[in-house]
């Protein structure tokens, strides 16, 4: 890879990381479409503040976009709490009026200058090395890396020192509360931090991006753990990865680095959506597969318990019955049935009839009373 | 005015970006309202933002723009993305937010890749693709108009035929299972004409802002009626005006996009709504309370004259001054409440200002009072 390449790598890891770990809590907190939301809506803010400083590298615009994704986040309180429109309703009204007229800035009145709307939406992740900072005459590497490595320290920095109230007003905000920790405060420091992260991801990498990284790494090791920090650093990890693939892919395709990054999220959501222990679809799959086996078992134990003892025992007892009965299975299904609850020693065959085991009897049992584990 | 009226009649570009942008909003109006009702608001969304692969790979696999095929390309695409979020929310604990992010962020990644692509093997033509970004009413033609007629047409058919299904499976999705109907197969039913509603406009308006077609002229409906027939109507007739006004406005003032202009003039309506609506409205609410506080103040004044009459042997004959009135529990404003209360016939002034209650006022306050009198 040539030093440009590390280079815009490096920026996107990191921009990655710091996405995830604002994302995580987005995603905990139901509130993942907000990172759609607060990407779009700052661009207003954004244009503002450009317009009044004359420069996209100013600080202002970082500030500028914050405040409108904060009142973004307001406006959609507002208007939920007026209880005409659900919440919903409200963040579809809010964001697409603030982008549309930040838009309608721009092409109005920014056409001749460096501020178009394909940049916004795509970023120019490939231009990034040719943006340095240089401070007295030397070059420090590109202005993006430093840009987003401050704001992802500072997003680390926050969530592990509030760490303990965040995860608090995460999962039990009643609790938080009465517990003196002020969850209004905690959430709007949260939206805060989401703002100024889409606001510094934005210019490197794009919306698009940004609210893929916040919501897609997050989404993936949510299917993998249940443990909070495990989940963040996970989040951060497997962003990251995605970061990377995207951009050997962008190389080899020769497209959109952004696009390409968005689409590897999206695979490596599916990787862990499929195959995640526990979790996962083919997990998923096994489990309820398992059950199907498991709740035949105990199907045929309580048909035997119910008749034992029965002048028609022995006619319900018998295979064939299982099938041609009240029962109502395929032979194939009975045949595999009584295959492994014989394997199991729930029941015992004699001749073509089937007799219960004490365990048999034990588990058809508890599955009648209720108390089967 | 003049003039624009010649126009739609002669022009026929004018004419046709009228008509296809009244055509687009009356039918994602219309199906808005259901999407809306069902908390569906933010489906539109990310079944916008994934149409766009479906309709870059329309045109690299036919190599046509023919609308229809771009159409189909959108179609299937947002389709299959809402296939996926209902897929993932229902096999894992994600939830419907952070799917619908996931899905918008990386269907859309993978259109930005392919038009990427498109666009580096066919030069700077680039196919005129990336006008569905924004929305370009202006670039519309006789096809699209045809297309978007007549696709919209039979949206608007199905929802009519399938009217009392899908009203049913609105309010009470229970209830229309337990009626014996497919309910699951009437959501996907559901759920494909509002795709289909929202290819229609990706066009005009863009994916990025599709959305708001969907939430906007709902939400501003609702606050007019609580009847569905009248809500999806006048949905309709919303979409179908912003869609007009937006357009002309774009094509008359120079530098002003298609699809921010059209969801600015939408917004414009439902704020309007939010304020103005007769009953529902926050105006309408704020006069009513007003009202309600200014009636509740008179009939304070009254009960208290009437309490300080009956402690007169004759109490008929027992007025009293302005400032006794005040020291009891009436607040601020007696006077105006005397007024009000003179007006209605409920209590009288003696020719040295002070106030005594009528018969009708003695009554009235008996009937306040209760039991109490």
């Amino acid at each position: 890879m040539s030093p440009a390449q590390v280079e815009i790598l490096a920026i996107a890891v990191v921009t990655a990381a710091g996405c995830a770990l604002v994302g995580t809590f987005l995603m905990l907190r139901r509130l993942a479409m907000l990172s759609d939301a607060i990407s779009h809506a700052i661009l207003p803010g954004i244009v503002v503040a450009f317009f009044l400083t004359g420069d996209l590298a100013s600080p202002w615009l970082i500030i500028a976009a914050a405040l409108t994704g904060l009142l973004t986040v307001v406006l959609v309180e507002m208007l939920t709490r007026t209880r005409r429109l659900k919440e919903d309703a409200a963040m579809g009204l809010v964001f697409p009026a603030l982008f549309s007229l930040g838009i309608v800035l721009i092409t109005r009145y920014a056409g001749h200058v460096h501020l178009d709307v394909d940049a916004v939406l795509l970023g120019e992740l490939a231009f990034a090395p040719f943006d340095r900072l240089v401070v007295g005459g030397t070059d420090l590497g590109p202005r993006h890396l430093w840009l987003m490595g401050t704001i992802t320290l500072l997003n680390a920095g926050l969530v592990t020192v509030f760490f303990k109230e965040l995860k608090l007003a995460t999962f039990d905000a009643g609790l938080a509360a009465s517990l003196g920790l002020a969850p209004a405060l905690i959430h709007y420091g949260l939206m805060a931090l989401v703002s100024v992260t889409a606001v510094g991801a934005f210019d490197a990498v794009g919306l698009v991006l940004v609210v893929a990284l916040m919501i897609g790494p997050a989404a993936a090791a949510y299917l993998l753990t249940d443990r909070l920090h495990i989940l963040l650093l996970l989040a951060v990890g497997l962003g990251a990865l995605s970061a990377a693939l995207g951009f050997g892919a962008a190389i080899a395709l020769d497209a959109s680095i952004a696009g390409c990054m968005a689409v590897a999220v999206g695979v490596v959501f599916m990787g862990v959506f499929l195959v995640a222990p526990g979790r996962g679809l083919v997990a998923e799959m096994r489990r309820r597969r398992r059950q199907k086996w498991e709740f035949a078992r105990i199907m045929l134990t309580i048909h035997l318990v119910q008749h034992e003892g029965q002048p028609e025992e022995d006619e319900e007892s018998r295979m064939e019955h299982l099938h041609g009965g009240h029962v109502g299975w395929t032979p194939e299904f009975t045949a595999r049935v009584v295959a492994e609850s014989l394997d199991r020693k729930l029941v015992t065959a004699h001749g073509d009839r089937l007799r219960l085991t004490p365990e048999g009897r034990t588990l058809a049992g508890q599955a009648l009373s209720g108390t089967l584990t | 005015m003049i003039d624009l009226l010649t126009g739609l009649v002669t022009d026929y570009t004018l004419r046709t970006v009228a008509l296809g942008s009244a055509a687009l909003g009356l039918v994602s109006g219309a199906l808005g309202a259901f999407a809306v009702l069902r908390r569906q608001s933010l489906l539109g969304d990310a079944v916008s933002h994934a149409a766009l692969p479906g309709i870059v790979l329309a045109y690299m696999l036919t190599g046509a723009r023919t609308p229809l095929v771009l159409v189909l390309g959108a179609a299937l695409a947002g389709w299959a993305a809402s296939l996926v979020v209902m897929l993932v929310t229902r096999t894992t604990r994600i939830k419907i937010d952070t799917a619908l992010g996931l899905v918008l962020s990386t269907f859309f990644g993978l259109g930005l890749v392919l038009l990427s692509i498109v666009q580096r093997s066919s030069g700077a033509g680039q196919a005129g693709l990336d006008r569905f970004l924004f929305g370009q009413a202006a670039a519309l033609v006789g096809d699209d108009l045809v297309t978007m007629t007549v696709l919209g047409a039979l949206v608007l058919v199905a929802l009519m035929l399938l009217w009392k299904e899908f009203k049913l499976l609105s309010f009470d999705p229970a209830f229309a299972g337990a009626m014996g109907l497919p309910v699951r197969l009437l959501d996907i039913g559901l759920t494909t004409l509002l795709v289909i509603a929202i290819v229609i406009g990706l066009q005009t308006v863009g994916v990025v802002l599709m959305s708001a077609m969907i939430v906007a002229p709902a939400a501003a409906a609702r606050q007019w009626t609580d009847h569905l027939g009248r809500l999806v109507a006048l949905s309709g007739f919303f979409g179908a005006v912003s869609g007009l006004t937006g357009a002309i406005l774009s094509s008359l003032v120079p530098h002003l996009p298609t699809g921010p202009t059209i969801i600015l003039v939408v917004t414009a309506v439902t704020i309007l709504s939010l304020f103005l609506a007769p009953r529902r409205g926050l105006l309408a609410a704020r006069v009513r309370k007003f009202r309600q506080r200014r009636q509740l103040q008179a009939e304070r004044v009254l009960t208290d004259l009437y309490r300080l009459a009956a402690q007169h042997p004759e109490p008929a004959e027992a007025p009293h001054a302005v400032p006794v009135l005040r020291t009891m529990t009436s607040p601020s404003g007696v006077r105006r409440c005397l007024a009000r209360l003179s007006d209605m016939g409920l209590a009288v002034p003696d020719p040295d200002g002070r106030w005594r209650l009528t018969p009708a006022g003695v009554d009235r306050a008996r009937d306040i009072l209760g039991g109490d009198a």
